[in-house]
């Protein structure tokens, strides 16, 4: 037998003897809520059906986690354990008046409360709404629904126009960006006047133009795992168009645990990829994808590039497949992963399954809540402002002060050779980081030695390696050469 | 409550129309001899997440609550009560209201239609009954109003 504490909300401490907190005795949280119940029946009808059961419109936490995660009322309590009680507030308007006497509502009173499409909307919709599979009511059933985008970007963006262009009542939109000249190669949602704009202001402002009748909630801002269930619970479908793997779990956890399905679409280089995460019906990303690779290994797409139509071709995808969720028509993505190669426009198909083991998603689920993604990803965690970086640096003014000097650094170029042709450092030597560890015999041991990449994620890497073997004297190209092009050299294009 | 609280929760009423829109009323901290009436201080909206047509149904989840709950508190103040519109149908709650409502709490139903907010009642659950009665809803004027109107019974 254990002792806890109840706590009672203000408003109801008029019905539990006045207090806040009630200290009571049990084994389980289900005895204290029912001793509870029993000392104060003015709660207990509240608390309990007839037959003694437990309402649904009342949620019990033990501690901080909802006991549906722990065993409901046969969760066991420890001495000093708090259980809250938290009502789940509903209701609604009555039903039409048009209804029989005893005060059960029409079969279609349903369809007759609904604002009814409008004229322009019917003329709007007009090609849907021929469509069998579609009509009115599939209508209806996009402006009733609420999609989320992860990422305006170049998933986001095709995503985000066809959505609302199909009629999807509410697009939320993540994104903290700003609009690049780079990002004009894909992400045909701005123009090149938006360049320094927030992403979100803009891509609401078109999408809001495309179609008035969507509203675009807009959220500028970081997806983290403070944020994240707060921020999807309100959705039906979740877009997943990040561009890094810690998203990309949280993403995926977070619609696990709030029961949603998941659009996955991502790009690399030439080929792209789709499926529809669903843990109600199938796999998961995590049963796909128990870890992510090393961050070295995975260079972003603009390390690494991606042909500027593949985002467009898999947004686009998405959104089909989106709207076949919403409409419940069509057979679905869960389970099957769609991998395209733009070079040889092949569509080829993977079956996934559900992975028995799934830390998340499986029966034997040991993770009940989201984690620190950046950690588990292996990557530093942007949002936690500057962190202490492990290898030495060089900012780009005192390197450009070096190479004039007596004994200029050797300085590694060490990303690709098509952004080597983008522009690269005077007297610099091109040893891709792919290649870096059978071409050590090229560096020269004891001279001072200095890398870069585009922003310092690549040579970081680099440099750990070289130090790793041996090598003395090694520094990061601090910001890469974009900081370079930035500060020092203005004829070099940033990219 | 203030006539601006009042004006905030109309907005959000007008802002969801067609759906319902549902929210927290904040006030002091309750005790257990207050009689008096209960301030309305502040409003915080919620979403309406019912899985029902939102133009009928709202849903506070709990969850939301309890977060809404732990944000005030550092200041003293306490979820009351909750506030929901009724698109296009008068300001009284429905058995569905009733069913769902919990003694001690205050309960403002707001009837919104297109063109206007044209009623706003409160109501609190009878414990004995389980039935609604109304409670007087109050609108203390802000010091710029005219004096004619403050602190009179009114149901804007």
């Amino acid at each position: 037998m254990a002792k806890a504490a109840v706590k009672v909300p203000a408003p109801l401490r008029g019905f539990a003897g006045g207090a806040s907190e009630v200290v009571l005795e049990g084994s389980t949280v289900g005895e204290v809520v029912r001793a509870l119940a029993r000392a104060n029946p003015a709660l207990e009808r509240h608390l309990f059906t007839a037959e003694g059961r437990l309402r649904t419109s009342v949620t019990i936490y033990l501690n901080d986690q909802d006991i549906r995660f722990l065993g409901r009322e046969g969760a066991p309590l420890k001495d000093g354990d708090i259980v809250s009680i938290v009502p789940a507030i509903a209701g609604g308007a009555p039903a039409p008046r048009r209804k029989a006497p005893h005060g059960r509502p029409r079969p279609n009173a349903k369809s007759s409360r609904e604002r009814a499409f409008s004229r322009e909307e019917l003329s709007r919709y007009s090609r849907h709404l021929s469509l069998p599979e579609i009509g009115v009511a599939g209508q209806r059933k996009l402006r009733r629904a609420k999609v989320l985008l992860v990422g305006a970007g170049g998933l986001g963006a095709p995503a985000a126009l066809y959505l609302a262009a199909a009629g999807v009542g509410e697009i939320g939109l993540v994104d903290f960006d700003s609009v690049e000249l780079s990002n004009l190669q894909r992400q045909v949602l701005y123009t090149t006047s938006d360049v320094g704009r927030p992403k979100i202001e803009r891509a609401k402002e078109r999408v809001e133009a495309l179609n008035p009748g969507t509203r675009v909630v807009p959220y500028p801002q970081r997806l983290t795992a403070q944020n994240a269930l707060d921020i999807l619970r309100p959705y039906d479908v979740i877009v997943d168009g990040s561009d890094n793997f810690p998203t990309r779990y949280l993403v995926n956890d977070a619609a696990v645990l709030l029961r949603k399905p998941d659009v996955y679409g991502s790009v690399f280089r030439f080929e792209g990829q789709l499926s529809v995460f669903d843990a109600e019906r199938g796999p998961c990303y995590r049963c796909l994808y128990p870890e992510p690779p090393p961050p070295e290994l995975v260079p972003s797409c603009a390390e690494a590039g991606v042909l500027g139509v593949l985002p467009g071709l898999i947004g686009i995808l998405q959104a089909t497949e989106t709207l076949k969720i919403l409409l419940g028509r069509g057979t679905s993505m869960v389970g099957r992963l769609l991998l395209f190669d733009a070079l040889g426009l092949e569509f080829r198909e993977l079956k996934v399954r559900k992975n028995p083991r799934c830390v998340l998603c499986s029966p034997r689920a040991s993770q009940k809540g989201l984690i620190d993604y950046p950690a588990f990803c292996g990557v530093p965690d942007p949002a936690a402002g500057p962190s202490e970086r492990v290898v030495p640096q060089v900012e780009p003014e005192a390197l450009r002060a070096e190479l004039r000097s007596h004994e200029p650094p050797f300085v590694v170029d060490v990303r690709g050779r098509g952004e080597w042709e983008i522009g690269h450092l005077p007297a610099a030597h091109l040893i891709p980081k792919e290649e870096l560890s059978e071409r050590l015999d090229e560096i020269p041991r004891g001279a001072k030695l200095v890398l870069y990449c585009r922003t310092g994620v690549r040579s970081t890497a680099a440099t750990r390696l070289l130090l790793d073997r041996g090598f003395e004297n090694v520094r990061v190209l601090r910001g890469g050469i974009n900081a370079w092009a930035e500060r020092v050299d203005r004829s070099l294009p940033q990219y | 409550m203030s006539g601006a609280v009042l004006e905030e929760m109309k907005t959000h009423a007008r802002e969801a129309y067609p759906e319902e829109c549902c929210g927290f009323l904040i006030g002091a901290g309750v005790s257990a001899e207050d009689d008096g009436p209960r301030a309305i201080l502040a409003l915080e909206r919620a979403r309406n997440e019912s899985d029902g047509p939102r133009q009928r149904r709202f849903l506070i989840p709990a969850e939301e609550l309890r977060q809404m709950e732990r944000r005030v508190e550092p200041s003293g103040r306490t979820v009351v009560g909750f506030y929901h519109s009724h698109p296009d149908h008068p300001a009284r709650p429905s058995q569905l209201d009733q069913d769902g409502a919990w003694p001690g709490y205050s309960y403002v139903v707001l009837s919104v239609n297109p063109a206007d907010v044209p009623d706003v009642a409160a109501f609190q659950l009878d414990p004995d009954s389980l039935a609604f009665r109304e409670v007087r809803l109050s609108i203390l004027d802000t010091p710029a109003l005219p004096p004619a109107r403050t602190g009179g019974q009114a149901r804007a």
